[in-house]
């Protein structure tokens, strides 16, 4: 490759735990019927002020911490003046680099195709979205309630180089905005908006700030796929520009990424660059930031996806595709981390969560707070597994029964009076009786056909309905053909 | 029997004593609104069917007051005195109104102001002109300008108004009465339509300083809706007014008082700065200790100009919200731009634009630290400044404006340059958030004259205390305009 790509990303977030707006007390809320919730901030009638949701701040301060930024002192507001019809107040309160948000300077380890990169933070901050507005031929229609919902806004270094990076980072954002309880981060829910910063330079060149090329700020990509696209799209574009030697014409520009058409289409360029007119919002006082709150929310951040997956790893020996699977959502695999608190073991644990739970999840749109077998039942019924209780068959039989029917395993077990057939003479009887109903089975044996034990032992289970123990039946079958 | 000439205490006596009914007092209010509309035009909504309020639990129960029409008033006209919100119904009331209601006080009307508080002549307003109720042919000044009228009037014996650079305090004194803005954030901005956040205060008009704290006393308190009001429960303005001022130290400044500054002084420039001694004079025969302290002249010539910065760049943004998109009536154009432009190229006045434009100019990123970040620097030296003197001294004592009122029209009096300082140091109360009432101090060619307590944050009983006091050694106290020409 003659050129190499230098990436930056904004990413926006709605906070969508906390119960009302970052600045009013209406509902925030996704499904409501359009303009349900609203109180009269959000609409901008005279004389409303702001008042700051303290959840909002706790949340925005969690998501600073994880991306290890520091926090300032005392938290600052301003407004960012614009006039357009989804933005009431003709401002939108959100925080700007002076003074600091509420986040400056982190960064964030990831993981792209098994390897881990780091990405530089710039800063993170708090601030309102905006009304949500859908314009057709002759009206356009306003929703104000997504007005005010508090929103996340991180904008990182140009510290990517290739789409895969860039997705990779979002993917993981998204994944600790969950893990926090920050935000669903659900993109089909219109909670994530990116902007895409890129521009191209000479491969051959040092990666420093002066090499790089003319920056290209692509808006609204609204979908981690569109953010794949758009730099896939731009990033040739660019160097098409280059191979017709039109680059150097290009200008600082503003671009948007058009879905219907796959394509990146010309906004404004850097004169006509809005000025936005900050300052400090009046009406919120500076707010101290108690270093004993901060303390607080720092200890309320769970392990987040990324550390939890390398413990899997390398500390239970578990597969990286099974460790993806585990920590791909929290409940998961806080559910798998409580099996084993309740002294499963990692590997059979994880066998019994991917292979039965997680496939009657999938297959039935379940979350796991909608399982009914909980971590301790599962990991009683694996502990008479591995008493050799019941058979391996036998639980995955239970196990299903009680999740169809929310049933505890071990009362299913009780009643039906399942348990494994361990008395040796009563197999050691079922085997005899089964040589004698396949009198050439030893023969077969002999001759070669060695798999005749395996249908040797499936007709001992037949015999006992899956009882009997099928390492004892096993020792009795090849004591018999050796005899 | 009139009663709203009264002050508040003796028409609260009265209602007690069923001399007179709430329903009886609002008649009278209404009467009297009706006339003095006719005369001086200062009320956007003299409200009719007003329910009165007949349980006397609390002194203002029952006692007609009038709004300035710039708090939100569930159900009722509120305009601020704009053509952008000229049929503005809210739903939802100001909390210092809100208040008020809790203690049983009835809203008779909305009173003219400046355009959402722009103005400091009362000339603005989208329904004309508000006359000197002392003299037709001059101004009430503003933005307040309608509430002091009214109360100048004896329509009655408060109105509420709001003062974001003097809007209470120099109507206050060009119609005769008194002016409080209480300490920033003692009373709930909620409601209340901004001008420039950071310098509007809620206050009130009154004809005596017994009155103004009461009726602070009943506006004031913490609001859940507006993050810089603060918990005033401990501060009881009425009780803790005994008159007691000896010992107490005020200053006046030179710079702005002594009448050698302003070498083309008028002769009613002359008579209000020698009038303001004798106020000095009866301060100290109060007891107090009053001394000339100096201040910087270039810091004071900076005043004006930095709460233009200030106030224009905060009233820009905070007007940004009319457009006439979620409410105010919708105007014509092809697309949501050309709307608002519409809307707002119709509905404000060309003195508002021209602040918008300031307002604008100065926040741009290129000027921004020239003027507006500077203009916030200005700001502190001066409320340091003041703050400095209030180490020494309980309170600033000071004269409202270069002299009485002034004419409407045909006024061809040339302004000293140096006389801007006395017309604009009120605003250095509005930096600084400090407690501050004008009250009447004498006459200077018939007209009422007012001179000024200021004194540090949270301080509202020591000028109150003043003000009362000086108030008692003069002989304005309650008194009535009476056109003089």
């Amino acid at each position: 490759m003659k050129y190499k790509a230098i990436i930056g990303l904004e990413m926006h977030c709605q906070i969508s735990s906390t119960n009302t707006k970052v600045f009013s007390s209406a509902k925030n809320g996704f499904n409501d019927a359009p303009n349900a919730n609203i109180q009269p901030l959000d609409m901008a009638f005279p004389g409303t002020l702001p008042v700051v949701n303290k959840e909002a701040v706790k949340k925005a301060l969690m998501a600073s911490m994880m991306l290890s930024c520091h926090i300032p002192k005392y938290l600052y507001f301003e407004r960012k003046n614009y006039y357009y019809p989804d933005l009431p107040k003709g401002y939108q309160i959100t925080q700007e680099t002076k003074p600091a948000p509420i986040g400056s300077y982190g960064s964030l380890t990831f993981e792209c195709h098994g390897d881990l990169k780091t990405v530089r933070i710039n800063n993170i901050h708090l601030e309102e979205d905006s009304a949500s507005a859908d314009h057709f031929d002759t009206v356009s229609k306003l929703d104000y309630n997504r007005a005010g919902i508090p929103l996340l806004e991180l904008v990182t270094e140009p510290d990517f180089r290739s789409a895969e990076e860039a997705v990779a980072f979002l993917e993981t954002m998204r994944q600790n905005y969950q893990y926090a309880g920050i935000s669903e981060a659900d993109s089909k829910k219109g909670q994530i908006r990116c902007d895409v910063n890129i521009s191209i330079m000479d491969a051959s060149l040092e990666e420093i700030p002066e090499n790089y090329g003319t920056k290209v700020e692509i808006k609204n990509v609204n979908s981690f796929g569109g953010v794949r696209d758009t730099i896939h799209y731009e990033i040739k574009r660019q160097i098409e520009l280059k191979k017709n030697g039109k680059y150097e014409e290009m200008e600082q520009q503003t671009r948007r990424w058009d879905e219907q058409t796959g394509t990146t289409i010309y906004m404004r360029g850097k004169v006509d660059a809005i000025d936005y007119k900050y300052f400090i919002e009046p009406n919120i006082p500076k707010i101290k930031l108690d270093s004993s709150w901060l303390e607080e929310i720092r200890r309320q951040i769970p392990t987040l996806a990324l550390e939890r997956k390398q413990k899997y790893i390398e500390e239970y020996g578990l597969s990286h595709y099974d460790a993806t699977n585990l920590v791909k959502e929290k409940e998961i695999s806080d559910y798998y981390e409580e099996c084993l608190t309740y002294g499963a073991s990692p590997k059979s644990a994880c066998n019994w969560l991917t292979s039965v739970i997680l496939g009657y999840m999938n297959k039935y749109e379940l979350k796991v707070s909608a399982v009914f077998v909980t971590p301790k039942m599962l990991a009683d019924l694996m502990q008479l597994v591995e008493k050799g209780s019941i058979s391996s068959k036998q639980a995955k039989e239970v196990l299903n029964e009680a999740l169809m029917e929310d049933r505890e395993p071990l009362k299913i077990i009780e009643e039906k009076g399942i348990r494994q057939m361990e008395d040796n003479g009563e197999i050691e009887e079922i085997v005899k009786e089964v040589f004698r109903e396949f009198p050439n089975a030893k023969e077969e044996y002999k001759a070669g056909k060695t798999n005749i034990v395996d249908f040797l032992v499936g007709q001992v289970m037949k015999k006992t309905r899956g009882k009997a123990n099928p390492a004892i039946t096993m020792q009795f079958i090849k004591e018999e053909m050796d005899s | 029997m009139e009663y709203l000439s009264k002050g508040i205490l003796e028409i609260h006596d009265a209602l007690k004593n069923k001399e007179v009914t709430s329903q009886q007092l609002i008649e009278e209010a209404t009467k009297k609104a009706k006339e003095v509309q006719e005369k001086y035009n200062a009320f956007v909504t003299i409200l009719e069917d007003v329910q009165p309020v007949e349980e006397i639990n609390h002194i203002l129960s029952g006692i007609p007051y009038g709004a300035k029409d710039n708090y939100s008033t569930k159900g009722i006209l509120s305009t601020g005195s704009s053509n952008t919100l000229k049929d503005y119904v809210p739903f939802f009331t100001a909390t210092a109104i809100e208040n008020l209601e809790k203690e049983g006080a009835v809203l008779c009307s909305k009173t003219v102001l400046d355009e959402f508080g722009m103005g400091g002549t009362g000339t603005t307003g989208h329904t004309g002109v508000v006359k000197n109720p002392w003299d037709k042919e001059r101004m009430c000044a503003g933005s307040s300008a309608g509430s002091a009228c009214v109360v100048a009037a004896g329509v009655y014996p408060y109105a509420i108004g709001s003062d974001t650079g003097d809007s209470i305090r120099k109507p206050a004194a060009y119609c005769g009465i008194v002016g409080y803005k209480p300490t920033y954030g003692m009373i709930s901005r909620y409601g209340l339509f901004p001008f420039a956040s950071s310098l509007d205060h809620c206050g009130v008009l009154t004809r005596n300083v017994q009155d103004a704290a009461l009726v602070v006393d009943a506006m004031k308190g913490i609001d859940k809706n507006d993050m810089t009001s603060w918990d005033a429960s401990a501060i009881h303005l009425y009780e803790s007014m005994d008159g007691e001022v000896t010992g107490k130290k005020i200053c006046y400044i030179k710079e702005i008082c002594d009448i050698k500054n302003y070498p083309n002084a008028s002769d009613e420039l002359k008579e209000h700065l020698e009038n303001f001694q004798q106020t000095i004079a009866l301060a100290r025969e109060l007891g107090m200790v009053v001394e000339e302290v100096s201040v910087d002249q270039t810091l004071l010539n900076a005043i004006a100009s930095c709460y233009v910065v200030i106030s224009c760049a905060e009233a820009t943004s905070n007007m940004s919200n009319l457009t006439g998109i979620t409410f105010g009536t919708r105007s014509e154009g092809k697309n949501y731009i050309e709307e608002m432009k519409a809307y707002r190229t119709k509905g404000f006045s060309p003195l508002i634009k021209r602040r918008f434009v300031i307002g604008s100019y100065v926040l741009q990123a290129e000027n921004k630290n020239r003027y507006f970040f500077n203009a916030q620097r200005v700001r502190r030296l001066l409320v340091d400044t003041w703050k400095k003197l209030y180490e020494t001294y309980d309170a600033v004592l000071l004269p409202v404006g270069s002299g009485p009122a002034k004419k409407l029209e045909g006024s061809k009096d040339i302004l000293d340059e140096n006389m801007q300082i006395l017309e604009e140091h009120l605003q250095v109360g509005n930096f600084g958030g400090f407690p501050s009432i004008t009250i009447p101090n004498g006459f200077v060619n018939g007209l009422p004259v007012g001179c000024n307590i200021t004194s540090n944050c949270y301080k509202d009983e020591t000028v109150l205390n003043i003000a009362y006091a000086l108030e008692s050694k003069m002989p304005y106290k309650n008194q009535i305009a009476k056109e003089v020409q």
